[in-house]
């Protein structure tokens, strides 16, 4: 059931807009779209001396899952590098194909796991942020 | 005779599954509508007692099984009013018929001939003609939209020039719904000798139509669309510029004579249905014409257009809701796009889901319109003859809650 998908953590992050924005001096972005239903996700980063996030900064044209998404992912994103942002997006695919229950607000995206056709509204940020770090 | 929609509801099987616990308010017909009982039959009874393969064998289910599939090219004829059955390819779908047309009769477009869409197109009315503009380097031009979102025929006189060699158009809108007006378009076609393609999909679900009056000609639409089977459309096209134009696709039953040195080709339609076609799928929207035919449409209409005007009214009297697409009833058909203030299109479609309606969410394969529009996508209802009240008021209490989560 939808109401069960849309729990209370989920709407609020996405309310929060977390991280929403750009950068002043970005020393990366990436630009990812969703084909099938046209969602995009801009994600600028800084990263400092030893290749850890600095500031993260997303602009989101999508749903509310891919809002929260974002916002879930820009705290947690701050300070690692590449491996351990691969750490992440590895922890919120077990989230969502119901292998795990996840941390902090990645547990918000549990019910997720029953809506095989909405993941990607979750992971498209993590793939802009691939995209980004990768250069 | 009153129409009398729980008759026709009761026809359709799927409205025996509860979804969510709910009701089954099925929204969501311009994408793929549901099935009759009658269609369901005709795909069975040929499985069960005529499966064949057609056009080779001289046994007894060989010719069970053409003389049905040639049945069904016959029952598509008389619902497009057309009296020459031959004129009907069977097609894998309306994608299929459109990429056959740029194909073949493409092929006698030139560098700097011109090919016509317009900014609402489906993609599968865009994507076709810009691979054809690319391989022969001819132009694609889009005739622009009005604001309440119609294909704005007054620019043909700007857009259409001499070097026009298509006109490739959606007889309605997959996203507004609003209605083509044809005529228009046709006489701008033969003011400079070019052709005219209509992408029926979103129209023929909505009865019976007079090809000949049109004066298009080509009509491409899909079966799964038409309360048919998947895996099935029909592409019309007129005999004197089918029999004129080369294969699409090569394989058995397309040809006249093989030999290693050269092929001649079949006339139309085998021309044009290359290898074993979907037999069962073409009996099934041989009878989905059938069962369309049967109805009274005037009653169809009325009833359809009364969901419409009663969805339009519910949705504007909740406030943050915005209708994409005429205000009105008139040049449009039911297919009724709107947005929320403040809520995604899909998490619109995800909350209606939990009341039990389907719709569509999304860019609806229209980016163009979407870019023009300066929207992300929109939220779809579209009717079909077995929708009812319920359904509309199921929708609009589901919007109300969407708003209350999310705006």
């Amino acid at each position: 059931m939808s109401q069960v998908l849309y729990q209370d953590r989920i709407v609020a992050l996405a309310k929060s807009k977390t991280g929403a924005g750009t950068l002043a001096a970005p020393t990366a972005k990436a630009m990812r779209d969703n084909p099938l239903c046209g969602d995009r996700v801009n994600i600028e980063i800084r990263l400092d001396e030893q290749g850890r996030i600095a500031e993260l900064a997303h602009k989101v044209r999508g749903c509310a899952l891919c809002e929260a998404s974002a916002a879930a992912l820009t705290p947690r994103a701050i300070g690692h590098d590449a491996a351990e942002i691969a750490t992440l997006r590895r922890e919120i695919d077990a989230v969502l194909t119901g292998e795990s229950q996840g941390s902090g607000d990645f547990a918000a995206f549990a019910p997720v796991a029953e809506h095989k056709s909405r993941r990607d509204c979750v992971t498209l940020p993590f793939e802009a942020l691939r995209a980004a770090l990768a250069g | 005779m009153k129409f009398d929609v729980a008759a026709i509801r009761r026809q359709f099987p799927i409205f025996a599954r509860p979804i969510n616990g709910k009701e089954l308010h099925y929204l969501d017909n311009g994408a793929s509508a549901q099935t009759p009982q009658a269609v369901i039959d005709a795909v069975v009874t040929y499985e069960t007692t005529s499966r064949a393969n057609v056009l080779r064998g001289v046994h007894a289910l060989a010719e069970a099984a053409t003389e049905l599939y040639e049945n069904a090219r016959v029952d598509v004829a008389r619902f497009l009013g057309v009296s020459e059955p031959e004129e009907v390819i069977f097609t894998g779908g309306c994608t299929t018929a459109i990429n056959l047309v740029a194909y073949s009769y493409g092929q006698r477009l030139k560098a700097g001939d011109e090919i016509v869409v317009s900014e609402l197109e489906h993609h599968s009315n865009i994507v076709p003609w810009y691979q054809l503009a690319q391989r022969c380097g001819a132009k694609l031009k889009g005739l622009p939209i009005t604001p309440d979102g119609r294909i704005d025929t007054g620019a043909l006189s700007s857009v259409v020039t001499p070097r026009t060699r298509i006109i490739a158009l959606a007889h309605v809108s997959n996203v507004t719904g609003a209605l083509l007006d044809v005529a228009a378009v046709v006489a701008a076609a033969r003011s400079v000798g070019a052709v005219v393609l209509l992408d029926g999909a979103q129209r023929i679900p909505h009865g019976p139509i007079d090809l000949p009056a049109l004066g298009v000609d080509f009509y491409a639409f899909a079966g799964h669309k038409a309360y048919g089977p998947n895996g099935i459309g029909a592409l019309w096209g007129r005999r004197a510029l089918l029999d004129d134009m080369p294969p699409f696709m090569g394989g058995g039953s397309m040809i006249g004579r093989v030999t290693l040195e050269e092929i001649t080709w079949a006339p139309v339609p085998r021309r044009f249905e290359a290898g074993t076609p979907s037999i069962g799928p073409a009996v099934g929207l041989g009878a989905a014409c059938r069962w369309m035919m049967a109805l009274d449409w005037n009653a169809v209409g009325t009833h359809e257009m009364g969901l419409t005007q009663r969805m339009m009214d519910g949705l504007a009297g909740i406030k943050g809701t915005r209708l994409i697409g005429p205000a009105g009833l008139q040049g449009r058909l039911p297919v009724i796009s709107f947005t929320l203030e403040g809520v995604h299109p899909h998490d619109t479609a995800q909350i209606l889901d939990s009341y039990g309606v389907a719709v569509r969410a999304g860019h609806h394969c229209a980016q163009p319109l979407m870019d023009r529009l300066d929207l992300a996508g929109t939220t779809r209802a579209s009717i079909a003859p077995y929708n009812n009240a319920g359904d509309v008021d199921a929708l609009l209490e589901g919007v109300g809650e969407a708003l209350r989560r999310f705006a």
